[in-house]
């Protein structure tokens, strides 16, 4: 599948900006949010730039962007619809939730309260996000559990390194301590998903192959020595991409090393290290690193899920 | 709605007998000529006088070569187009009701004028029926030639897909394959016919009929032979060459 940039950024950018506000949430309901203006402008502030980019790139890449409004009319059958209707109506509580935090327009209490619902409507939208691709019976490497585990996942991972840097930049130990703890698990729970994602890839059986594609099969090996067009079209370019599954190993080892064993060990020297200079550092290192290996990460979920149309192009097996 | 219809009163669509398509073409050229310039138009091409012509078809033409064990070969042209599903998962997918299934005859539609163009629908379906046009910004896909079908200011004959009527060897009917009785599901039963990837569960309407199987291996080899000894034997030859035969030699 083709990886086109406004969708990786979308789906990157958003599940950390969801990321940050469902762990802000845990922290307000565990009554461990610091209450502080600035702080809560920026942080607040980068989760929703994070949200709203996303949500706004993953328009750029629509042929008539003006009419993504109507994207949210087919909740009963569309999983495309259903997200964008979530991430519509999940601004709601995660905006008032933000009121209170950061300017305290009400009780805390009550802060907590419509966090939490916030919380649930971001995990539900990721949800929604990962079964645009898990609900695709024609891209097996997308069509199972383990796309759904990584969507849930990555996102709030992500989302907790991110937060764990900012507590600590603006000298919350306890809520940085607390952070970097749920980061961790998060970081390893993140890569063991991915490990089984790419082990179910690798060992999985093909669903389609040549000959069922053309109902040739029982003739013998089916191979295409004539196609349709000498030039590219479409199919080819939305659904042939294969330039990077050459590079896919490589790609997989920039992944798992940048996107979770940097930072976990990085995490990890953060809850050893005693707060200052050296453990912002090393907490920022998290940062930058997980986003390198997130994007290659999504890079590679993209240009080696293959398409069952290109079994009429020369694929012997999806 | 995006939702499928529980059922739908026809299933129009085509049959495909791939042992009679001579792989020429013609269905996928008239099929341009008819839907760029009738409801579907713009069927938009890019470069289509350059050095890498491009663009949106409903209709794309492939050839294979088949090979068994024992070294048997066999070629076989096959047009691939939208099959009309009735489990079509381009529909169920689309986010703003631009694709649909009509419950009238079974024909899977894009109403152009609300598709936002975010390409879902092509990801969705296996068979590659739906093309992105760059310029119009949405998809576009076979209509099963609705705007020819039922048009009455033709002559009945005309009213078939434009495949249909253009195909020269007559490898392509059209007809309602929800009706046991029609001539199409007929054909479906007699020869055989069968739906291109099953397992995707997407139960398309149109059906391909298998190619016949070749003659046996004795008989494949008999063509060298005879013309070997045709160049010698005058056995079996008229009266008039074995006449010239005798006086030249």
């Amino acid at each position: 599948m083709h990886p086109a940039k406004s969708v990786i950024l979308f789906t990157t950018a958003s599940g950390a900006g969801y990321g940050m506000m469902i762990w802000l949430a845990v922290l307000a309901a565990l009554g461990m949010l610091p209450q502080e203006t600035v702080f809560g402008i920026l942080v607040f502030g980068l989760a929703f730039a994070l949200i709203v980019g996303g949500l706004l790139s993953s328009t750029f890449h629509l042929g008539r962007p003006e009419r993504a409004w109507r994207a949210m009319s087919q909740w009963r059958s569309s999983w495309l619809s259903r997200e964008g209707l979530a991430a519509i109506i999940g601004f709601v509580p995660l905006g008032l939730f933000a009121l209170v935090a950061i300017f305290g327009i009400a009780d805390m209490a009550l802060g907590a309260v419509v966090g939490v619902i916030g919380a649930a409507m971001a995990l539900l939208t990721l949800y929604f996000t990962s079964m645009i691709y898990a609900s695709l019976r024609t891209i097996p490497a997308w069509h199972n559990g383990w796309t759904v585990a990584g969507y849930l996942v990555l996102g709030p991972m992500n989302g907790a390194v991110f937060l764990a840097f900012l507590f600590a930049l603006f000298g919350f130990a306890d809520a940085a301590a607390a952070m970097r703890s749920i980061a961790l698990a998060m970081l390893l729970a993140g890569l063991a998903v991915k490990l089984l994602y790419w082990q179910n890839i690798r060992t999985s059986a093909p669903v389609s192959t040549a000959g069922t594609a053309t109902g040739l099969g029982h003739l013998g090996k089916v191979e295409m020595t004539g196609s349709p067009h000498d030039s590219d079209n479409y199919l080819l370019r939305e659904m042939g991409f294969r330039i990077a599954r050459k590079h896919a190993e490589k790609l997989r080892r920039i992944a798992t090393l940048l996107g979770f064993v940097v930072p976990i060990i990085c995490v990890a020297l953060g809850l050893v290290f005693a707060e200052g200079p050296l453990n912002l550092l090393v907490t920022l290192l998290s940062v930058i690193a997980c986003q390198i290996g997130i994007t290659a990460e999504r890079w590679l979920f993209f240009a080696e899920a293959k398409h069952a149309v290109t079994l009429y192009y020369g694929e012997q097996a999806v | 709605m995006t939702s499928l219809p529980e059922t739908t009163a026809k299933k129009l669509g085509l049959v495909v007998d791939l042992d009679i398509c001579v792989g020429c073409h013609a269905c996928a050229v008239n099929c341009k000529e008819w839907n760029a310039s009738a409801k579907s138009a713009p069927l938009t091409d890019y470069d289509p006088y350059g050095k890498k012509p491009d663009g949106v078809w409903f209709n794309r033409i492939h050839t294979y070569e088949t090979l068994d064990e024992a070294g048997h070969g066999q070629t076989v042209h096959f047009p691939r187009s939208c099959l009309h599903c009735e489990d079509a998962p381009c529909v169920t997918v689309c986010p703003t009701g631009a694709s649909y299934k009509r419950e009238e005859d079974g024909i899977v539609l894009v109403n152009e004028d609300i598709c936002i163009g975010c390409k879902l629908c092509s990801w969705a379906c296996p068979y590659g029926a739906r093309e992105y046009d760059e310029n119009e910004g949405v998809m576009k896909k076979c209509t099963l030639c609705v705007d020819k079908i039922y048009n009455k200011n033709l002559p009945e004959e005309s009213r078939v897909p434009a495949c249909v009527s253009t195909c020269p060897a007559g490898a392509r009917s059209f007809g309602d394959l929800g009706d046991p009785e029609s001539e199409v599901s007929k054909l479906v039963a007699a020869r055989g016919g069968y739906d291109l990837m099953p397992e995707q569960e997407t139960k398309p309407v149109n059906k391909y009929l298998p190619p016949r199987p070749r003659q046996d291996g004795r008989t494949a080899d008999k063509a060298p032979r005879m013309l070997a000894s045709a160049d010698e034997s005058t056995e079996g030859a008229g009266v008039i060459a074995r006449w010239v035969d005798k006086i030249l030699s």
